[in-house]
């Protein structure tokens, strides 16, 4: 078993008011390890210092891989490997393929994105998230901070919280 | 988190040295335009028996000859050529400005709020496009346009055309076939008319809004804009065939509409863009942010892609079904030179180098890469019109020089003109747009 980890967690009624505060606490030199809301808060990305998910690389190589395969097997099936005349075109003939081509790279970048997503961001079955609050899935802005990675105490931060406008400051521990 | 900004009263200011330069690269092309009517003219006395080759292979096709073109296209038919197809372009570039604001009154778009004067002062080509189209027409119709030719309607004579013929009431109704194409006249005056008479209309309540706010005239002009997609879905199709596909008479795509207006539409954007880009640059557009850079950006990429997937719908039928009266056309386009390596050269310029090159989000969001961007595909539409127009009068015999480069650049330098010449001449930035709060703080 890994080491206690306990927390503060604030919840905030308003996304202005949360996205002041947040602002505001990093500011004071506060660690938040993250904020969970029932709706997605314009800007909260970048407030918290998010880096841009590398994601659509990932859509980019999966889609050039599926251009490649399409391409190259549809090539060596109908060129070579069982050479048929459709239409009176040639074996090999570029444009007919394009249409597969087009769907596999669709397919395989939007499987390819899914699958990255569901791995980077740790989900799988009968994995069950830590719920800081249950009122974060209704109507909640709900912030997580790790005491174990902040310097001050939890009085102080508890305190920066009040004053940044939550309306609750709860402990957790884990 | 909202920002209060106050809206800089802006007005552009068309400064001397820029109409110079505007001014001299108008010259140059008139220059470049007559060294290559002297080259032309020259060369064409010194090949005249390859000319009268390509002739005799053009006459291979039914009706593809008319008596002139039987010591090859003349030097007149090459410079109307260049002169149709550069008004057609540019046409183009004018009614998209006007199409571009009604799309975002139609979507109620607050996006593109700072920057819908930059349309506006290029929807005012559009009256110029028209006249020019209706000079261009009665000067070289026999030229341009084989139906125009009143024998290929003469059941008596050894020229009539049965396909042409039965396609006659669509140009010359109610007249008889093979007199006054009225109904072809009509409906460009019309299209004309009608898209400029849209034009003054939605500027009138654009402006007025300016000294009166109110949401008042956002809903007028959202109205008219509604109004005026309606009829520019109809008309800009029948203008494609009309100014377009009636070039090559005998054949026809019904993707054609389609074809031309996501041609028209993208160049269109990329004007747009390159304009706020260098407005941007020059210290004008304050509201204007990497936010609404992007949106245009994505504009350019979604619709490089949107007429990729048009030519390839178009290319990809007619090749499958090898049709000859349907294939014919890419034949001619893929035989000879410019026409074969301008049909490769297209797919690059204006699919691969947008798509690959405005991929990344960075790209779209800084105006260096827009102002590599945006000629590019206006440069690859160019070309992209030349190959639709070129081919159906020139046949084998198109040239692409000093005539034609030239063209482009005096028509470009006149768009240029008046193009800026109208944005000094209301505030560049909307005073009261009710949507401008919500332009500025877009967000994406």
């Amino acid at each position: 078993m890994s080491e206690q980890k306990n927390y503060l967690v604030g919840i905030f009624n308003d996304e202005d008011v949360l996205l002041d505060a947040v602002h505001g606490i990093r500011e004071k030199g506060v660690k938040i390890e993250e904020v969970y809301s029932p709706f997605p808060v314009h800007g909260l990305d970048e407030a918290l210092g998010y880096r841009r998910s590398r994601l659509p690389i990932a859509a980019f190589l999966f889609g050039m891989t599926g251009t490649i395969l399409a391409l190259s097997t549809q090539i060596w099936m109908l060129g070579f490997d069982w050479p048929m005349i459709i239409g009176g075109k040639n074996h090999a003939s570029i444009p007919p393929f394009i249409p597969v081509t087009f769907e596999f790279t669709v397919l395989l970048s939007a499987f390819g994105m899914v699958g990255t997503f569901f791995i980077v961001s740790d989900l799988k079955p009968y994995k069950w998230p830590k719920l800081h609050d249950i009122r974060c899935t209704d109507d909640k802005h709900v912030m997580a901070i790790n005491l174990g990675s902040n310097k001050l105490s939890k009085n102080d931060i508890s305190d920066i919280l009040k004053k940044a406008g939550a309306e609750e400051v709860n402990e957790k521990s884990y | 988190m909202s920002n209060h900004t106050q809206i800089a009263d802006e007005h552009f200011v068309f400064s001397a040295s820029l109409k110079r330069q505007i001014l001299i690269t108008g010259i140059v092309g008139l220059v470049l335009f007559f060294l290559g009517v002297f080259l032309a003219g020259n060369s064409s006395h010194e090949e005249h028996g390859s000319g009268h080759a390509s002739a005799m292979v053009a006459s291979v096709e039914k009706g593809a000859t008319a008596v002139a073109e039987e010591h090859g296209p003349s030097l007149m038919t090459r410079i109307y050529t260049s002169l149709w197809h550069n008004n057609v372009f540019f046409a183009g570039i004018g009614i998209i400005g006007l199409f571009f604001i009604a799309i975002q009154y139609a979507a109620q778009a607050g996006w593109s709020a700072p920057i819908k004067r930059i349309p506006l002062a290029v929807g005012h080509w559009i009256p110029i496009a028209g006249a020019l189209m209706l000079v261009i027409w009665f000067a070289g119709n026999h030229d341009l346009f084989h139906w125009t030719h009143s024998d290929l309607y003469d059941k008596s004579s050894a020229d009539y055309d049965e396909i042409i013929d039965g396609k006659g009431g669509y140009f010359f109704w109610p007249l008889a076939s093979g007199s006054f194409p009225l109904f072809f006249i009509l409906r460009l005056v019309l299209f004309f008319g009608i898209w400029f008479m849209f034009f003054n209309m939605i500027k009138k309540q654009m402006l007025q809004e300016d000294l009166e706010g109110g949401s008042q005239h956002w809903l007028t002009a959202r109205k008219y804009s509604a109004i005026f997609l309606v009829f520019f879905a109809f008309s800009s199709s029948v203008a494609a065939w009309d100014w377009v596909m009636s070039i090559d008479t005998h054949w026809f795509s019904t993707m054609m509409g389609w074809y031309v207006f996501a041609s028209w539409w993208v160049t269109g954007l990329a004007v747009i863009t390159l304009i706020v880009s260098f407005l941007k640059d020059a210290g004008y557009l304050k509201m204007v942010n990497d936010n609404h850079l992007h949106d245009l950006g994505k504009f350019l990429f979604g619709f490089s892609v949107f007429w990729t997937y048009i030519w390839f719908s178009q290319f990809m039928l007619i090749f499958y079904a090898h049709i000859p009266e349907e294939t014919v056309y890419f034949i001619q386009r893929r035989e000879v030179a410019p026409y074969s390596w301008i049909f490769f050269t297209n797919l690059i310029l204006n699919f691969v180098l947008p798509f690959l090159l405005l991929m990344p989000r960075d790209a779209k969001r800084k105006v260096a890469m827009l102002k590599v961007v945006c000629p590019i595909i206006i440069v690859g539409h160019w070309f992209d019109f030349y190959n639709m127009i070129t081919p159906g009068i020139m046949k084998y015999s198109g040239g692409l020089g000093l005539l034609e480069i030239g063209l482009a650049l005096v028509f470009g330098a006149a768009f240029l003109f008046v193009v800026l010449n109208s944005l000094t001449k209301f505030p560049l930035v909307a005073k009261q747009h009710p949507l401008m709060q919500e332009s500025m703080n877009h967000h994406i």
